[in-house]
């Protein structure tokens, strides 16, 4: 039956290259050109079961007088591939069933990965964006020293909240940075058990549980600290603690695609190694190691367990990070869930909003960054720089 | 441009055209040696945070542990004031919620995945991948409110209807009669979100590792697409999807905030799991009861911490160990 399916099993070595003269200009994508047109009667077959499909389950909820949305949706897909299939077979044969199944399959399962991305940020709008915009700009600006249970959105705001997410992302981003790229740099040179050590280390932190984070520094510094231990450094150092393996394994798989040539060439030309490192390697990567600080800036500005019992949580504005307890986004919102009735709920969604917002912006602005190219500047190096000469000059 | 000079030999072990660095064996200079120690202190970093939270979560452990003895592992009830420290139920919930979260994220993963390496168009393949980034980028507390507010409420329903059709096994029932609510299962379905874009990722990377003539062939002797994917990819690509799974389950076991959220918990070992009040959680016992709690209890939530830490971490070596050996056979 399966006969045609069953092919030349893997697992031999491929092989090798033809060599580089059988490539063009255009080698980097040598995946086989495929013939994607649905023609009107392979459409028609689907339309039709699909349609069919809901006659058939709306019928038997109409008789058997079953509500839900949920249970609805299921059994019409259920009938839906039921039908296909049958028709599928007839038609085509058991193979062409299969394939059209899975594809079928396959369309379906990649659309479920959207459900929730739309759901949760279509609901934080809907929730969040009118006690945020409202009375724009005060609920950025305002702290949740007013607030009582009955308050009106005039007279909160997560403005406290924004400051001590500033500052301790700032801080965090601060530590891990340069230890994340020195990392990177030297699990990208160096082939040893050691660094072999640190990169599985690292990978396997970036799954910690986020809750340990704030645990450890809890123990490290508010436990010695006493009284004055909660505040915005703390929390930092708990982001930081999250952070590093995030930006770590993310500048090394930037740097990892430098090209080697390049790095040969400067150490050809006689440049040291930590020459070749920061005015090659670093800055060939650039683009990359900016959307990688980007994008872990932005996971990290999102984590609530590190912070929930080293930031301390403050309902005034409180600027130095280093004295006193700090609000921050994710903290205000833990907050204001557990706070009981009145509006807290109503002001967590506000809040929500504006975390998401500061996301979702920080989530952009990597992917255009990182979509404009290696070939781009980023920053005009060379108006800062003292000598025009330099290696990407 | 060697290419023009050497053409390349039949049996050469690697193409001239391929980008690897030269070995140089010269010895390295003072300033070289001077980085390359800044380099590796720098990395040390890491594994002295590591050391760091497990000494200090020991350390401060260690009184909770001296009185419970073997009690952590043979006790069934967390109640450290009294004197009983059963981690049993607490464990047994945090890795119900992985599973159920990794049982639901991994088919819609899979999808995704063959979805961006070979069935999507290249406009929708930028688009899901953006979405598969996003959904990593949203921070948990707010899916856990989303999770709180509309799932939990919403789920009630197929649960109740999975309860009363399907109740014969244990674990379709609810340990609180007629609620179905902030349990351990919503917390999973919620969870689930948070796990696709791991495996998803990772089985996209490994998937494309696949001998692309392979797969050509494949095609060309008359497979179909799905012939292709069930007889190449798949056998090639097992071992890997297997890793990408445990790390999804790494990524339940750490979710903290949607747990901490949504479920509703009594540390009961018990099967049930679709209402609430059944199983507990280690991460929302801790975040719940850490501050306001007697030095022992304190104690016996930094163990718990560091019991989830030490499981989660190993379940993340043994799945990346695994995924590496199969990105290593690719070679």
């Amino acid at each position: 039956m399966s006969t045609v399916t069953d092919l030349a099993r893997p697992g031999g070595p491929p092989p090798p290259d033809s060599g580089p003269g059988g490539r063009d200009g255009s080698a980097g994508d040598d995946r086989p050109v495929r013939q994607r047109r649905i023609g009107p009667t392979a459409a028609a077959e689907m339309g039709g079961s699909a349609l069919a499909g809901l006659a058939v389950v709306w019928v038997a909820f109409s008789v058997s007088g079953v509500v839900g949305p949920f249970g609805f949706v299921v059994c019409w897909l259920m009938a839906f591939f039921s039908i296909y299939a049958i028709l599928c077979w007839q038609r085509h044969g058991v193979l062409a069933m299969k394939d059209r199944l899975a594809t079928l399959g396959v369309w379906v399962g990649a659309l479920c990965a959207l459900i929730p991305l739309v759901g949760v940020i279509g609901y934080v709008i809907i929730h969040g964006a009118s006690v945020a915009l409202d009375h724009f700009p005060h609920f950025f600006i305002a702290d949740f020293s007013q607030y009582t249970a009955t308050a009106p959105v005039t007279s909160v705001g997560a403005g406290a909240a924004i400051v001590g997410t500033i500052e301790q992302v700032g801080i965090a981003t601060i530590i891990t940075v340069p230890l994340g790229m020195l990392t990177a740099t030297y699990l990208v040179d160096h082939r040893n058990t050691f660094s072999r050590v640190v990169s599985n280390v690292v990978d396997a932190m970036t799954g910690a549980p986020a809750i340990i984070a704030g645990l450890f520094v809890y123990l490290l510094w508010v436990v010695p600290n006493k009284l004055n231990g909660k505040s915005g450094f703390a929390a930092a150092l708990a982001l930081a603690v999250m952070m590093l393996p995030i930006v770590t394994r993310a500048a090394q798989e930037v740097i990892a695609i430098v090209p080697g040539s390049l790095r040969e060439a400067a150490l050809a030309l006689g440049s040291p190694q930590w020459r070749s490192v920061l005015r090659v390697t670093l800055p060939t990567a650039r683009v990359g190691l900016v959307t990688a600080v980007i994008l872990g800036v932005a996971r990290i500005a999102g984590e609530t367990a590190p912070v929930l019992f080293v930031a301390g949580g403050n309902a005034h504005y409180n600027w130095n990070p280093f004295k006193g307890q700090q609000d921050d986004l994710p903290l205000r919102i833990y907050q204001m869930i557990f706070q009981a009735g009145g509006n807290a709920v109503r002001d967590a969604w506000g809040v929500s909003f504006v975390l998401v917002l500061v996301v979702l912006t920080l989530f952009l602005l990597a992917r255009l960054i990182g979509a404009s190219g290696p070939g781009r500047r980023l920053i005009p190096w060379h108006m800062l720089r003292r000598t025009s000469q330099g290696i990407d000059g | 441009m060697t290419a023009v000079t050497t053409p390349a030999l039949p049996g050469a072990e690697t193409p001239p055209d391929e980008d690897v660095p030269m070995e140089l064996h010269a010895a390295p200079s003072g300033p070289d040696r001077v980085f390359s120690g800044v380099l590796a202190a720098a990395s040390a970093v890491v594994l002295l945070v590591l050391t760091a939270i497990v000494v200090f979560l020991f350390y401060y452990g260690w009184p909770a542990l001296k009185e419970a003895g073997f009690g952590f592992v043979t006790d069934l009830t967390w109640s450290p004031d009294t004197g009983h420290f059963g981690l049993l139920p607490l464990l047994v919930g945090s890795l119900a919620i992985a599973l159920i979260g990794v049982a639901i994220a991994t088919p819609v993963s899979l999808a995704t995945a063959l979805m961006i390496n070979e069935y999507a168009p290249r406009r929708l393949k930028s688009l899901l991948t953006g979405v598969i980034d996003l959904l990593a980028t949203v921070p948990s507390i707010v899916y856990g409110f989303w999770g709180l507010e509309l799932i939990s409420p919403k789920q009630a329903a197929p649960a109740e209807w999975l309860a009363n059709h399907f109740g014969f096994v244990p674990i379709f029932r609810t340990p609180t009669p007629g609620s179905y609510v902030n349990s351990i299962f919503a917390c999973g379905l919620i969870c689930a979100v948070t796990i696709i874009p791991i495996i998803t990722s990772i089985s996209r990377e490994v998937m494309a590792q696949t001998p692309r003539d392979v797969c050509e062939a494949a095609l060309g002797l008359g497979g179909t697409r799905w012939g292709m994917v069930t007889n190449v990819i798949m056998p090639f690509s097992r071992n890997g999807i297997l890793g990408a799974v445990l790390l999804g389950v790494g990524r339940g076991l750490g979710e903290t905030m949607i747990v901490v959220l949504v479920l509703s918990q009594a540390n009961i070992l018990t099967p049930k799991l679709l209402g609430p009040n059944g199983l507990g959680s280690i991460a929302k016992q801790i975040t719940d009861n850490f501050e306001a709690s007697s030095p022992i209890y304190k104690s016996g939530l930094i163990l718990a911490g560091l019991a989830l830490f030490v499981t989660t971490l190993a379940v993340n070596i043994v799945a990346r160990l695994i995924v590496q050996r199969t990105a290593a056979e690719a070679v």
